[in-house]
């Protein structure tokens, strides 16, 4: 089978719940893991004569997503109920935004390979979450959990601009990325925060038509979204090659085995019959709301790797990193305020304090230590008091647990200062030559490569403690005499 | 407009509900008779009337974003034709 002749054609649904106390059209909480069914109201559960009450932070969430990714912003906007049956929507309708998406015609670009390319936004509009329905749980029944119903939710559609699972990832990312910045969802795949819905499509390179396209449903996280794209292209591209006509369906991921199975048939296409919702008044977004929305939108990820590498120059690996966690970038921001080795602020975060993070499963948001304190670290460092290797595995440790301690005062406590009194390092240095006569017989035999292991047992032997530039000196001193 | 059988279905299907011949017959005369009348306000000539959704021009009518407690679990459970005391239990919706 030769794939390559082969163009795939993807656009993505993304759905982003947003971060706000309540419900979109109802004050019920708005949390993710409560009890089921604890989190709802009569608004939710669709009682007769309930009328929906729309939440004051949708507008601001919605104009935020649309300035990040560059959509214009429809100014009057109206909702609309969309018509289905299904059990875990209980007034029969989804309230959405049909006609007047809140932001339209927009792109994001992202980078594949070195390569800038722009994926365009069709659209993002609101709506409301459906609630959650679980199979497998009664041999008999499906089991309802309206907690979730009513949630606030965009919805980012973009156009079939997306070629390559790559690509398609990298447009997830990056979009997770820019929610967090804005600070409108955590965006946590695996909690549903953010979920995806994969369109996909093969047609012969070069071909004018798109094939016919199935979605794909319930991918739940970045990986799988590449899985996902992955197999249906090879399923598509089979069914082609042996003259089968690929047909429109819904197919569900399935995480177990990385397959693709159909969920409904298109003969049960659904009518979902829009009309406007009369009980939600119009939502107006005027010139001067966007304009205050634009002045408060926080640097976002792109831009500040911009600046860290063009103005501080670092590599566009470590502006990466830095900038993948909106927290992460902040302390990086704050801590360069006190140091200019940019460089060295960048090592002991992606050394040192992220290897702590990871094993105490914690985060830089609520890291023991104030940037500014990490610098403290670096320039006891600089000034040689203190050994990278000595303050990242034993000093970095122990302040954690006691950081109003200045971190000169708890290093001399701990007696972790650096050795630069000649006596000491003599002292040390005479030990170890005499633990390895051999080594020295065989260094006055010429193999002068011995140094660097009579360095390493003295670093060993002084906790690491031992000034190298000092001890290298009187190493060398020493061997000569010992000659 | 012909409201025939097929249409009948299509409309029991998605409201998920089903009718026998019998009813059939009788929603077909119901039916007949509403779109009658909506035929009837068709001939009205509506060029360059905007439809009216809205009973007033109110804009922007927000809620504060507060969370509230409205009902328990178990009045919100109350209606439920079948429920285990937490979650409500509807047929099976995807066969396993």
């Amino acid at each position: 089978m030769d794939i390559s002749k082969y163009e795939t054609v993807i656009g993505l649904e993304i759905h982003v719940q947003l971060q706000t106390n309540s419900k979109i059209f109802a004050p019920d909480t708005n949390s993710f893991g409560a009890e089921p069914n604890t989190n709802i109201s009569y608004i939710t559960l669709g009682h007769p004569g309930t009328l929906p009450f729309a939440n004051e932070r949708i507008m601001e969430y919605a104009v935020k997503i649309g300035l990040a990714t560059n959509c214009k912003i429809e100014r009057h906007n109206r909702f609309a109920r969309k018509n289905y049956f299904y059990a875990d929507l209980p007034k029969g309708y989804q309230i959405t935004q049909n006609l007047t998406p809140i932001c339209y015609d927009g792109y994001l670009p992202i980078e594949v390979n070195g390569e800038v390319k722009k994926i365009g936004i069709t659209r993002i509009h609101l709506e409301e979450d459906a609630g959650k329905s679980t199979h497998d749980q009664d041999p008999n029944y499906s089991l309802i959990d309206l907690n979730r119903a009513g949630t606030p939710l965009v919805e980012i559609v973009s156009e079939p601009d997306i070629r390559s699972a790559d690509e398609a990832y990298q447009y997830v990312s990056d979009m997770r990325r820019i929610v967090r910045y804005l600070g409108i969802s955590d965006a946590d795949m695996e909690k549903g925060n953010l979920r995806c819905d994969v369109n996909i499509s093969v047609m012969l390179k070069g071909a004018k038509e798109y094939g016919e396209r199935v979605e794909v449903k319930n991918i739940n996280s970045l990986r799988n979204v590449k899985r996902a794209i992955e197999f249906e292209t090879k399923r598509q591209i089979k069914l082609v090659e042996k003259g089968v006509q690929v047909e429109r369906q819904t197919r569900s991921f399935d995480a177990s085995n990385g397959t693709t199975f159909s969920l409904r048939d298109k003969e049960l296409a659904h009518d979902y019959r829009y009309f406007p919702e009369p009980d939600l008044p119009q939502m107006y977004v005027s010139e001067e709301y966007i304009a205050a929305i634009e002045a408060e939108m926080p640097t976002l990820p792109k831009a500040l790797q911009d600046e860290f590498t063009q103005k501080l120059g670092l590599s566009a690996y470590d502006a990466g990193v830095l900038t993948d966690e909106k927290e992460m970038a902040a302390y990086f921001c704050e801590a360069i305020k006190h140091t200019d080795d940019y460089k060295a602020v960048v090592n002991w975060l992606m050394g040192p304090v992220k290897e702590y993070l990871n094993k105490n499963n914690a985060d830089i948001g609520n890291f023991a230590l104030l940037p500014k304190q990490l610098v403290e670290l670096i320039h006891l460092i600089k000034d040689g008091q203190l050994s990278f290797s000595v303050a990242a595995q034993k000093l970095l440790p122990e302040w954690i647990e006691q950081p109003q301690m200045s971190a000169l005062n708890l290093a001399k406590s701990l007696n972790l200062l650096m050795e630069s009194d000649d006596d000491f390092i003599e002292e040390v240095i005479e030990r170890v030559l005499q633990q390895f006569p051999d080594k020295v017989k065989a260094y006055q035999k010429g193999r002068k490569g011995m140094t660097g292991f009579f360095m390493g047992q003295i670093m060993k032997a002084s906790k690491g403690k031992a000034d190298p530039k000092l001890t290298n000196k009187l190493l060398a001193k020493k061997l000569k005499e010992v000659n | 407009m012909d409201i025939n059988n097929e249409l009948i279905d299509k409309l029991a299907n998605l409201a998920k509900l089903n009718f026998d011949d019998t009813t059939k017959e009788a929603i077909r005369g119901d039916l007949e008779k509403a779109l009658t009348f909506f035929e009837k306000i068709s001939e009205l000539d509506t060029e360059n009337v905007e439809p009216l959704i809205y009973m007033n021009e109110e804009v922007n009518v927000f809620r504060k974003d507060e969370a509230k407690t409205l009902i328990s679990r178990a009045e919100g459970l109350k209606n439920a034709p079948l429920q285990d005391g937490e979650f409500i239990k509807v047929p099976k919706v995807i066969e396993q």
